[in-house]
């Protein structure tokens, strides 16, 4: 998979985010909210540091119990989820 | 430690849409049936699997029975085949005391199989063909002339056998509650019901006996019964004084509603659907009322037939059906493809039905779009559903199933899987095997010339 190819939200958009702990998110431009979960945070808070797929991916495994191709997988999936909720 | 990997989602907070009414679900996923687990059964049988409850069925209808037995002396519930022919259900309703009630050929001839004698068969339909109109009669079936075709065509029949057939009348007409099913039988209003009642009146061969009628499917207002007995018992008024016949039954139909959700329904059914005791009420007060003069007068009360299907056995069967895929759409709703749509679960067309997890799983409900596994866009098992995060593999229970799926499925680009049955005593018994490709194959013929696919060789 070349992390290349998945387009995020812009990163000025997901760095504004205020992200809770319990997974509050909240997006101070356009005062839309949303509920997270635990992998969707990490996720979020991942990209709002970079955009480098691997790194993504890697963290995710250190910090998970997930083989790589289900984590890339559903992070294909979560991105779609994202350019959704932040256009 | 590393955490639990869970699908990642992100849910929008939405205002609004909440039903104050909405009830709370007492518990969020179903692993079994009964007492027995769903789980094992889907290794043994394979997934889709469609779950019947014997125990259930047994009780809906003995709940039917007691609720209008309890308030009308004579009462005889005919089995609505067209609502679930498979033999073994028929024959748990049949063990029950109800007949069968059929609306074909075939649906007459597979009551027999099952063992039903003719004169324990109620014959609907518009389409009764000659052979099985002269064996009905033979068999002494309850038969009910549905136009003036079939009229002569009994007559005819009648006079062939040398003896005179009892024989009821379809009737349709407005209740000004649910909108009148003038395709079938005489409509009241025209008089055309009037006219047939003086033909049969008329005639040597046939002797009227009983009037049938079936206002509508899903009727959730308990007074539209009211208004039906009302009308039905004084046409048996007019037509018993101007022909002298003596109307020994009236069969209403069927049309109770099923504990499921139609779409487009804003409360749930639990608190819409009325129970079997709030339709007998209406029902079998206005009967009461309506026949009051007729033991001082001489004339036997008539017995009330019902036709009850849905409500019988639609709670009584689960589908357990297996997401194999999912996807984010462009509008940031999930899907999940299932093992199981629209071939399998027709009624999804006009129902919301329950879903639930085969299991407790992890994660927030999200909006969820359910497909099924056909290559058609109208294949939606769900349009909207909340659920938590479903991987490939999750099996959800869909409910309630039992009511006309197992006669409206369709083979199309799939098998039909297995049907089983919980029993009463706890065994699980296959009612019906699982489709093999032969199964559908092996009525295909092909001509000597069509034998070879590529006679000159693969194409490039």
């Amino acid at each position: 998979m070349n992390g290349q190819a998945v387009e995020f939200p812009k990163q000025a958009l997901l760095t504004r985010l205020a992200l809770s702990d319990s997974g509050f998110v909240f997006d101070p431009v356009t005062g839309n909210s949303f509920t997270v979960n635990t992998s969707g945070l990490s996720i979020l808070r991942l990209l709002q540091k970079t955009e480098d797929w691997t790194d993504i991916i890697a963290t995710l495994q250190a910090d998970f119990e997930v083989s790589y191709s289900v984590a890339e997988r559903d992070v294909l999936e979560f991105a779609t989820a994202l350019r959704s909720a932040f256009k | 430690m590393k955490q639990t990997w869970v699908k990642p989602f992100l849910t929008p907070h939405r205002m609004g849409g909440m039903n104050k009414f909405g009830a709370v679900r007492a518990q969020n996923h179903q692993s079994d049936l009964d007492g027995v687990e769903i789980a094992p059964l889907l290794e043994k049988y394979g997934s889709p699997l469609f779950i019947v409850s014997e125990k259930t069925l047994r009780d809906n209808v003995r709940r039917l029975r007691r609720a209008f037995a309890t308030r009308w002396p004579k009462v005889r519930h005919g089995w609505s085949y067209k609502t679930n022919y498979l033999a073994a259900i028929c024959n748990v309703l049949h063990q029950e005391g109800s007949w069968a009630e059929v609306v074909s050929e075939f649906e007459y001839r597979k009551a027999r199989a099952n063992g039903v004698p003719g004169s324990r068969i109620i014959f609907n339909g518009p389409w009764k063909p000659n052979d099985i109109l002269e064996l009905a009669a033979q068999e002494g079936a309850t038969i009910h002339l549905d136009h003036l075709d079939e009229l002569y065509a009994l007559e005819q029949v009648a006079c062939k056998l040398g003896k005179q057939v009892p024989v009821g009348i379809r009737l349709n007409f407005d209740t000004g509650y649910t909108d009148s099913w003038s395709r079938f039988g005489f409509n009241l209003e025209s008089g055309a019901a009037k006219d047939a009642v003086q033909r049969i009146a008329a005639s040597p061969w046939l002797k009227l006996t009983g009037l049938h009628s079936h206002i509508g499917t899903f009727v959730l207002d308990v007074r539209a019964y009211a208004a039906q007995i009302r009308i039905m018992t004084d046409f048996m008024e007019q037509v018993e004084r101007d022909t002298g016949c003596v109307i020994g039954y009236l069969d209403i139909g069927g049309g109770f509603a099923s504990r499921n959700a139609l779409q487009g329904m804003y409360l749930p059914p639990d608190q819409i659907v009325p129970s079997f005791e709030q339709y007998a009420e209406a029902i079998c007060g206005t009967l009461m009322e309506a026949t009051q003069g007729r033991v001082a007068a001489g004339k036997p009360l008539p017995t009330l037939i019902l036709e009850t299907g849905r409500a019988v056995v639609d709670d009584a069967e689960i589908l357990v059906t297996t997401v194999v895929g999912g996807k984010r759409l462009p509008d940031g709703r999930r899907g999940a493809i299932l093992d199981a749509g629209l071939n399998l679960l027709f009624t999804a067309f006009w129902y919301n039905h329950e879903v639930k997890p085969l299991r407790p799983l992890n994660g927030i409900a999200e909006e969820t779009v359910l497909y099924g596994p056909l290559c058609m866009n109208i294949d939606v098992v769900r349009a909207s559903i909340m659920l938590p995060p479903l991987n490939v593999g999750e099996s959800l229970v869909i409910r309630p199933v039992g009511a006309y799926n197992n006669t409206q499925w369709m083979q199309f680009i799939q098998r039909r899987p297995a049907v089983v049955m919980v029993t009463q005593n706890g065994d699980v018994a296959v009612i019906r095997a699982s489709e093999q490709l032969e199964d559908v194959s092996g009525l295909e013929q092909v001509p000597q010339a069509l034998q070879v696919p590529f006679p000159q060789g693969l194409p490039a």
